[in-house]
């Protein structure tokens, strides 16, 4: 047990009437990338911040680094990097300086240089904070958190509101303090994210724990691995899908069909042939591996961003 | 991975402090210029002036010369000339002149006795007329005029600018950084690091102290240069004292920003404790013009035990031993503030 970096047991915490985590169990081993997964507002933060020591549970059991906060907080701030949900830092100060401010706190740690070469920030080390972009300043929080070359480094949605580009160069950065042997606890509500980044994902929806395992395990769990869609002229009824082999929750929104299918091989021919019956023309046919995105909807029967 | 010299936290964390005011120029606006500003205006505003003289009018009978130059000689007076008692009285009513004199036997005067700067011209031209007329004063007397350096209204008004400076540089200082990195979540993100809390607190107010010497340096420096105000205790005395308030300030800025979860809030609160302070505590005009039942209040207040303190020392040379009041009133300020705002600080 005392061999994982990170364990918790029946964690519930309320805020008046509304329970953000509700008996939620947790088990992250050491050189892990474990992502929890959920749409806002599932208790992802919440969940996180008590393992950071930032929250008190009303209940449940946290074991970091086979310690607990109350008793070694001193110790494990020393041994574990966070980096906040949408934390800011002072506008005023510059990279160099916030480094240089991060690295005071810690025994031992990185050099301001040195952190800023790792997260490809020395072009930047006398710009003030507050001119940095969206994805500078997501890696000035990364480098913040890596200062004192942390055991287990914590993110809260790092690439929320980024760009695609800065986004894959930030899990560059994250995959570079895995090889070295770091662990990772990060939250996020993309699941492309978790699927290239994590080693298992945990999805949680309203502060529990709906499944766990590897994104490729519960994408398998699926039992259809593939989505099927399509639209026609006039559109296809109900009677036309039951028509094809293997297929699974079809959805349909607005004339487009959505339908999870276990072989394309058997279903695209059937399709088509199903539609030359019926007199329709086919206006539009994609297929795609299904996602992370398409468990969480099998699972809750919700979209994961409901824009 | 490299293990660098490990530089000290606090230290660091005064640092950034520091850079931060040092980069926000409303900041040094509030901390330097308005208090010198304030000062530089009052003080010409309330300067000392010669005795502005008074306008009288004369009619009737001109020709007696004696009279028109006995007038003239006195420079408290103005004398002006009105063809008729009626042109000379529409000038009395309306304020122009705060005496007719009627030339003729006798000589009359018209005036409103409950004008004192009338009953001060008749008192003068009085004076002028019996002397011209020939009379000795049987008694002799000299004249002293005094105008000291220390009771000008100057010498009041800077001690009084010191004290409130102080007091609001601390409390907006202190406060308003609090609740801003609060805001930032940066409060919150540094309690997830090995930092230690009291560091960042002490931070706060040791970063405080620099910017109050530079502060009361330029203060106390604007004020001896430009208007002779005078500093009769010990520099040493004053220094202390500044300190103390700087505590007790403090403290107050802390416990402001202890809880407070946005701007808006924190700008109502240092708003509902400073406006107060800046009417009540005798920064202006002495406290003592407000009604006794007041009195004790007041007197409680930080900013009037320190204002009084800082007069004490820089007009009447007193030594700190001597203020034992305003000394335990300012630090029981400090202590109970440092103490609440510890207990109530939120993080988050």
């Amino acid at each position: 047990m005392s061999s994982l970096a990170i364990e918790c047991r029946g964690l519930v915490k309320r805020y008046g009437p509304v329970t953000a985590v509700d008996g939620l169990d947790l088990a992250v081993s050491p050189g892990e990338c474990f992502g929890l997964l959920g749409p806002n507002g599932a208790g992802k933060t919440t969940t996180i911040e008590i393992l950071e020591g930032l929250n008190q549970p009303d209940a449940g059991e946290v074991t970091v680094l086979g310690r607990h906060w109350g008793t070694h907080e001193g110790e494990l701030r020393e041994r574990l990097g966070v980096s906040l949900q949408e934390s800011r830092f002072p506008d005023k100060l510059t990279v160099f300086e916030m480094l240089r401010l991060f690295r005071s706190f810690y025994r031992s740690g990185r050099d301001p240089e040195e952190a800023m070469r790792d997260l490809s920030l020395e072009e930047k080390r006398d710009a003030r904070v507050g001119k940095l972009s969206g994805g500078q300043r997501q890696r000035l929080a990364v480098a913040c958190a890596l200062t004192g070359n942390p055991e287990i480094l914590f993110l809260d949605e790092p690439t929320t509101g980024l760009d695609p580009q800065s986004r894959r160069q930030l899990w560059e950065h994250i995959r570079a303090f895995r090889q070295a042997g770091g662990t990772v606890l990060l939250t996020t509500h993309y699941m492309e994210e978790a699927e290239r980044l994590c080693d298992r994902v945990a999805i949680v929806d309203r502060g529990r724990i709906i499944a766990e395992g590897s994104p490729a395990e519960l994408i398998g769990r699926l039992h259809a691995p593939h989505i099927l869609e399509f639209s026609s002229d006039p559109p296809a009824g109900p009677e036309l899908i039951a028509t094809i082999p293997g297929a699974f929750d079809p959805r349909q929104r607005g004339g487009h069909w959505s339908v999870c299918v276990s072989s394309l091989v058997q279903a695209v021919p059937a399709l088509l042939l199903a539609l030359e019956r019926s007199g329709a023309k086919l206006e539009e046919l994609s297929t795609r591996r299904a996602m992370l995105e398409d468990v969480f909807l099998a699972l809750t029967g919700r979209e994961l961003r409901n824009e | 991975m490299s293990n660098s010299q490990r530089l000290n936290p606090l230290l660091e964390l005064i640092r950034v402090r520091l850079l931060e005011v040092a980069r926000e120029p409303e900041a040094i606006f509030w901390v330097f210029i308005f208090p010198v500003g304030m000062a530089l205006a009052l003080g010409f505003a309330f300067r000392d002036k010669a005795p502005e003289p008074v306008a009288i009018g004369i009619t009737g009978e001109a020709k007696t010369g004696v009279l028109r130059q006995a007038l003239a000689r006195s420079s408290l007076l103005k004398p002006q000339f009105f063809p008729s008692v009626e042109a000379g009285h529409a000038a009395l009513r309306i304020g122009k002149i705060a005496l007719l004199v009627e030339n003729g036997s006798p000589i009359v005067y018209w005036y409103d006795a409950t004008r004192p700067e009338s009953r001060l011209a008749r008192f003068e031209v009085d004076q002028a007329v019996q002397e011209a007329a020939g009379r000795k004063d049987p008694a002799p007397i000299t004249e002293r005029l005094v105008r000291d350096k220390g009771s000008r209204y100057i010498d009041f008004l800077l001690p009084g600018l010191l004290g409130l400076n102080l007091l609001s540089t601390s409390v907006w200082g202190i406060g308003y950084s609090i609740v801003n990195a609060r805001i930032k979540k940066t409060l919150k993100l540094m309690t997830a690091t090995p930092m230690r809390k009291s560091d960042y607190l002490l931070a706060q107010m040791l970063g405080r102290f620099v910017l109050l010497a530079l502060e009361a340096i330029v203060i106390l420096a604007f004020g001896a240069l430009v208007f002779q105000v005078p500093l009769r205790g010990t520099p040493g005395a004053l220094a202390l004292l500044c300190v103390l308030c700087g505590l007790s300030f403090g403290g107050l800025g802390l416990l402001c920003g202890s809880r407070v979860q946005t701007l808006e809030g924190i700008n109502g609160l240092i708003n509902v404790i400073l406006v107060p302070m800046w009417l009540f505590s005798g920064v202006f005009f002495s406290p003592e013009r407000f009604p006794k039942a007041l009195h004790a209040p007041i007197q409680a207040l930080p900013l009037t035990a320190a204002n009084e303190a800082l007069r004490a020392v820089m007009l009447e040379g007193r030594s700190l031993a001597s203020l034992p009041s305003q000394l335990a009133i300012l630090a029981a300020w400090g202590v109970v503030s440092y103490a609440v705002a510890l207990k109530i600080f939120r993080w988050q």
